[in-house]
């Protein structure tokens, strides 16, 4: 039972880690005053540019650089979209999606002519499992020995990155200068002006760091978690991110512990399938995967209270004359 | 009266030249898959009978009845339309052309000139489960299907018979990856879920889930358990890893419409093709060929004969009802 608990939660990290980042990504954009529904497209560009390079290059490291080159190429298209030429931002959001997804399709029929995928990715063109210090030797320790061994150790180093990554995030946004700036373009962008601080600039590089999120969150997926790219593989985690955000409030820290909770829902979805009730027989697949999203909409509804959006955010900024 | 018979040559020189036409489905010809599988079963009849066929590949799915049309305007005959995408398609076009043969593959469309070619799966998915439970050491298998549908329950529940049928106390354990197409291009949420089948104790995990499957196949070979492939040949993916893929040969639906179509047996209506056909197959090379003992090779083809002659009854979700075997 204990080791069980310890596998879903094993389970509940790594399918926590790209929501997090992805999250984060967001958080970073909508703090700035720029909505982002682009996340899933960048976080799929990401993936694809990660796999196609390390599949040509054998190198993961070099996967990642293409990801994040990738990503915040596309974020920046978002900029010039919704910040210089002041856009919908929801629309070229949308954009960015469909872009992501046939280009991503598109190029890799075409490069690798197998449907769209990217070959299988093996050895040193796959981010590989980190043993932790004493993963071993603590292991037959009671209770503390298996939680350093199953859970702490033995994760992709995106993992451990996403967790510094909440943390850091909001070390960045509170204690910086460049992060109290940001919050404050995304509430009253005027005033930042009126300090003569260029929100344009302010918001392009609250992009980059979105890009560089989404870039790391791709990668995972295709040169972590899974081993190669395959049309339309992010299947909606980058709107899930999204939900996480609005339920975290804006807010990093509790954007890490929404994106667990998603995470932890999904690890026990998966495995509760064909789980017998005590002999009462199987609960429907269907059931237990709507579960996540009842109990979003359970805790969205009654327990976390109203969630407010920065209040510039969706609005492009237009200097007064 | 010259000029007429003159026509009527011209007319019956088309009419033996009227070369089959085959439209791949989306992905392109060389994709590993299912249209690469088409274009080998064509290109076979074309070093058989020394005949030429004409061939499209759509970029999208507006370009099928496009395609189809053409073809058929231009006199070939039959014309083979690849995967279930194209049902719509070739049913319009078809009732277009009354006099033009249409068939095709993985899909059942409707018209008194159209030819489905269809695919009993399920009695691969026996063999498959047969062969999981003769190479698992723990008495625990698993199975991840793609979206939640009645084509994947049907194979599950085969998976499960074959493998009762050698040890009747085996756990096997069933799970879907999702309620939407998008179930069957997430590797990654394959590979979660086939992780979880391993940690519970099963030691080959089937998948039946397209693109999810690659995921799948990844964590059992990660894990160093064995993975069973779909509908193509995956032993290759994980060499050693992979125990077996259940084949659908598609190559055998394409050439089997070509000759049929040229030696005057072709038939509309719905055609079945199983292990008794070749349609279905269980794929052996050099990837797998270790992993496979002589004794399940004998038992594996035995139960194939078994159910090719009918003494072996697979139990099919469409015909027989709900599933006996959980």
């Amino acid at each position: 039972m204990f080791l069980d608990i310890l596998l879903v939660l094993d389970s509940t990290l790594r399918i926590s880690a790209p929501l997090i980042l992805a999250c984060l990504a967001g958080l970073f954009a909508e703090r700035s005053g720029v909505f982002d529904i682009g996340l899933e497209g960048k976080m799929l560009a990401a993936a694809f540019a990660a796999a196609a390079t390390a599949a040509v290059t054998g190198s993961a490291w070099l996967g990642l650089v293409a990801a994040l080159g990738a990503s915040v190429f596309l974020a920046m298209v978002h900029g010039f979209a919704c910040i210089t030429q002041r856009g919908n931002q929801i629309v070229s959001g949308v954009a960015i999606n469909f872009i992501a997804a046939g280009a991503t399709a598109l190029l890799g029929q075409a490069w690798f002519g197998q449907g769209g995928r990217t070959p299988s990715l093996s050895g040193a063109a796959k981010f590989q499992d980190i043993r932790l210090p004493g993963a071993e030797s603590l292991a037959q320790l009671p209770v503390a020995g298996p939680i350093w061994a199953e859970l702490i150790s033995g994760h992709k180093l995106l993992v451990y990155l996403a967790f510094l990554a909440a943390p850091a995030s909001w070390w960045v946004l509170h204690r910086t200068r460049f992060g109290m700036r940001l919050r404050a373009v995304g509430e009253n962008p005027a005033a930042v002006d009126t300090a003569g601080i260029s929100v344009a600039w302010l918001r392009y590089r609250a992009l980059i760091v979105c890009g560089l999120l989404c870039g790391l969150s791709g990668a995972y997926l295709s040169t972590a978690q899974g081993a190669g790219f395959i049309p339309n593989m992010s299947a909606g985690k980058g709107f899930i991110a999204l939900a996480a955000l609005i339920f975290a409030k804006w807010r990093p820290i509790q954007a890490l512990l929404a994106c667990l909770l998603f995470g932890f829902l999904d690890a026990v979805a998966i495995r509760l399938q064909g789980f017998d009730w005590f002999g009462l027989g199987e609960l429907p697949s269907q059931a237990v995967q709507a579960l996540p999203y009842l109990l979003t909409v359970i805790l969205l509804a009654g327990f976390i209270g109203r969630a407010v959006a920065p209040r510039a955010g969706g609005v492009p900024y237009v200097k007064e004359r | 009266m010259r000029l007429l018979s003159l026509l009527a040559a011209i007319l019956a020189a088309q009419q033996a030249l009227a070369e089959p036409a085959v439209v791949y489905s989306i992905g392109g010809k060389f994709d590993a898959s299912f249209n690469q599988a088409a274009w080998v079963g064509a290109e076979r009849f074309r070093t058989e009978t020394g005949q030429g066929y004409a061939e499209f590949e759509p970029e999208s799915v507006a370009q099928f009845e496009q395609a189809l049309r053409r073809f058929a305007r231009a006199g070939n005959d039959p014309v083979v339309a690849i995967g279930f995408l194209q049902a719509d398609a070739v049913t319009k076009v078809a009732a277009e052309f009354p006099d033009r043969r249409f068939t095709i593959i993985d899909m059942v469309a409707e018209g008194p000139n159209v030819q489905s070619v269809v695919f009993r799966e399920h009695e691969g998915a026996y063999l498959a489960g047969l062969m999981a439970a003769m190479a698992s050491r723990t008495g625990r298998i698993g199975f991840v299907g793609g979206m939640d549908i009645p084509l994947i329950r049907r194979f599950a529940c085969a998976y499960a018979q074959g493998a009762r049928s050698v040890n009747p106390a085996i756990e096997v354990y069933v799970a879907m990856t999702g309620d939407t197409p998008a179930a069957f291009a997430d590797p990654v949420r394959g590979a979660e879920i086939a992780r979880g089948q391993i940690d519970r104790g099963a030691d080959v995990v089937m998948q039946a889930a397209g693109g999810t499957g690659v995921g799948v196949l990844q964590a059992a070979a990660e894990a160093g358990v064995l993975g069973i492939g779909t509908d193509s040949n995956q032993n290759g993916l994980h060499p050693g890893h992979v125990l077996t893929s259940v084949l659908k040969r598609i190559d055998v639906a394409v050439h089997g419409a070509f000759t049929a179509a040229q030696d005057g047996s072709w038939k509309p209506g719905v055609r079945s093709l199983g292990l008794a056909e070749g349609g279905i197959g269980i794929a052996l090379d050099e990837h797998n060929r270790p992993l496979v003992t002589p004794r399940m090779a004998a038992a594996l083809r035995e139960a194939s004969d078994a159910i090719a002659t009918g003494r072996i009854r697979v139990h099919d979700l469409y015909t027989d009802g709900p599933c006996p075997w959980g």
